[in-house]
């Protein structure tokens, strides 16, 4: 389901000669805190034929939302626009967008082709008077607008922020439903933005933690099917399910593919005692990576594979720890007040996100791999489980509030922890998995 | 979209094998000595633990030793031992601690010679609170392990 769906054609446009600046480019520092977003023109997109007005509406709507919502972007109101873009090739009049102070313009077309449309869009740099990259194209069938808006939008925020987008992504989630005390789980699915949701499991179970491979081909979680948490994998195509090491009385929960997705992570508890182990899809081969009376538990490999991080209480209480893929050479990096755990790596290898509890408050922090360079980016009564957005710069997490009436929520909050912001779903969620980038 | 349709299919087959909760067969009152009402209501069916404990405390242990006692005079009784935390933690740190719990229950009653087949554990995390607020007097009574008795077991 996250492959496949269908094909966006990617073709470049050639775009009249412009004026070169010898200014540096626009150019956003995320890592830095964007304190002020940066205004951005994204004018409605030209189309010459009547039956796709809407659909050209909805997809600038779909890319101002993108951008606005990253908390990078602004995206000027178009009433503020002095002069309507009415030719989609006509040279850009930058003095009009200098004098609304828009950094940046996108602009846009839409285009019948076949049974499919054809969406092209140019940026410029408004001060530079200059064009920021080639014009693309995205050609898909029309009812796939939502992704072409996600990919037009990815590639603005790309060629300003120099990050990897993530607009053109999906998220599984645990949908919750029911009473406190007898909550219903079942695993959901839906664009990063909270459209087009589906479930994936029937209602009535108790499902946990899903997490994607890394083509996102399939899903892996913690089901009580069989009354005890075992790991199960999911084909997403398919939905067919597969209950993984299946032993008599054993208790498995906490999986997590390994970066080339042969492989699943996962805890073991025997006997009340929780350690960590490899299974290979394959061959079934079952790896023990930890053998201490301790817990050892929420196994997050390095995007290259060469390390894991994972959380244990060996010191008395729950800390990180990052051990060599074999399960040797294991180094605590979490030394701060308080306990450490869910630990996730980022895609871009950069920096670990976890789960810190300290003084009665559970915050979303991230650390540097050697554990330096700390830093919360959200506290209340119960945050957990961060997962990442593709591009390594944004983070999605469980809120859950207190109480007979709390609830769970997913939010999402950047790297530097601005733009702390609900993710829209139809009812009460926990444990979100970000997709990869769709293809 | 034929993607959801798809989905929706799979989806109405899957509605079909409904997940059901084991039920124990309740074979009488809590006056009857062989019931699990009675094991609920006069042995006692739960133990609570401190904060990241999984520690027998000495009131734990009296509960345990009629546990013990009930379990062997019933011999048609199996138990599943249910390990619970309470909210204040994390998700897979809480999954390990119920294991732990429900580990340390079960190790009780083998210990007092409780057939070891008899007993079956799994822990429930955070996952299934029987209180609901969000202060320690619910968070103490959630962090238990809680031993359901199904008739049908070994008779030895």
């Amino acid at each position: 389901m996250l492959r496949g769906l269908l094909f966006l054609l990617l073709a470049s446009l050639a775009l009249p000669a412009l004026a070169q600046d010898t200014r540096g480019p626009l150019r956003i520092e995320i890592t830095e805190g964007v304190v002020e977003p940066v205004p951005i023109a994204i004018p409605d997109f030209l189309t010459s034929d009547p039956f796709l007005a809407e659909t050209a509406a909805q997809i600038v709507g779909v890319v101002r939302a993108d951008l606005s919502g990253s908390g990078i972007f602004r995206p000027i109101p178009s009433d503020a626009f002095i002069s309507p873009v009415t030719s989609f090739d006509s040279p850009v009049g930058y003095s009009d967008w200098q004098k609304i102070n828009a950094q940046a313009l996108a602009t846009g077309r839409v285009l019948k082709n076949g049974d499919q449309i054809t969406v092209q869009f140019r940026l410029f740099d408004v001060f530079a008077e200059t064009a920021l990259g080639e014009g693309l194209q995205f050609t898909a069938p029309e009812e796939s607008w939502r992704r072409i808006a996600h990919k037009v939008a990815d590639a603005i925020y790309s060629r300003i922020t120099g990050e990897g987008g993530y607009f053109d992504s999906r998220v599984v989630y645990v949908a919750e439903s029911g009473p406190k005390d007898a909550r219903d789980k079942r695993l959901a699915i839906m664009d990063y933005d909270g459209a087009n949701q589906s479930y994936l499991t029937a209602p009535g179970g108790l499902v946990l933690a899903p997490r994607l491979s890394p083509q996102g081909r399939q899903l892996i979680y913690t089901s009580y099917a069989s009354g005890r948490p075992q790991i199960t994998l999911m084909d997403t195509e398919t939905l067919k399910t597969r209950a993984l090491d299946d032993q008599p009385g054993s208790m498995t929960f906490s999986p997590r593919f390994t970066p080339d997705g042969n492989s699943v992570l996962f805890s073991l508890a025997e006997r009340g005692n929780t350690d960590l182990y490899r299974l290979d899809l394959a061959s079934g081969t079952r790896t023990r990576l930890t053998n201490a009376p301790s817990i050892e538990t929420a196994p997050s490999y390095a995007p290259d594979g060469e390390r894991i991080v994972f959380e244990s209480d060996r010191s008395g209480n729950q800390q990180l720890y990052i051990m060599k893929a074999d399960g040797s050479g294991v180094e605590r990096i979490s030394f701060g007040p308080g306990r450490y755990g869910t630990p996730v790596w980022s895609p871009k290898g950069d920096l670990i996100a976890f789960t810190k509890q300290h003084q009665g408050r559970f915050h979303i922090g991230v650390m540097r791999p050697d554990g330096s360079e700390e830093r919360l980016l959200t506290a209340s009564f119960l945050d957990e489980s961060p997962s990442w957005a593709p591009n390594g710069r944004v983070l999605m997490f469980t809120r859950e509030s207190p109480g007979a009436a709390g609830g769970a929520q997913l939010f999402s909050v950047d790297v530097t922890g601005r733009n702390l912001r609900p993710v829209a779903t139809p009812g009460p969620a926990s444990d979100p998995a970000w997709s990869p980038l769709l293809e | 979209m034929q993607r959801l349709f798809s989905l929706l299919f799979v989806f109405g087959l899957a509605a079909c094998s409904n997940l059901t909760e084991p039920t124990a067969s309740l074979p009488g009152a809590a006056g009857n000595p062989q019931s699990q009402e009675y094991f609920k209501a006069v042995v006692g069916d739960r133990v609570l633990f401190a904060v990241d404990e999984a520690v027998l405390s000495a009131q734990a242990r009296q509960t345990l030793e009629g546990q013990a006692r009930w379990l062997i005079d019933n011999p048609t009784f199996n138990a599943r031992i249910e390990g619970h935390a309470d909210e204040q933690g994390t998700r897979e740190y809480n999954l390990a601690l119920g294991a732990r719990r429900a580990a340390a229950v079960k190790e009780f009653l083998v210990a007092r010679g409780v057939a070891d087949g008899r007993l079956d554990t799994v822990s429930f995390g955070k996952e299934r609170p029987i209180e609901i607020c969000s202060n320690e007097a619910c968070y103490a009574r959630n962090r238990r392990a809680v031993t359901l008795v199904i008739a049908g077991g070994e008779t030895t």
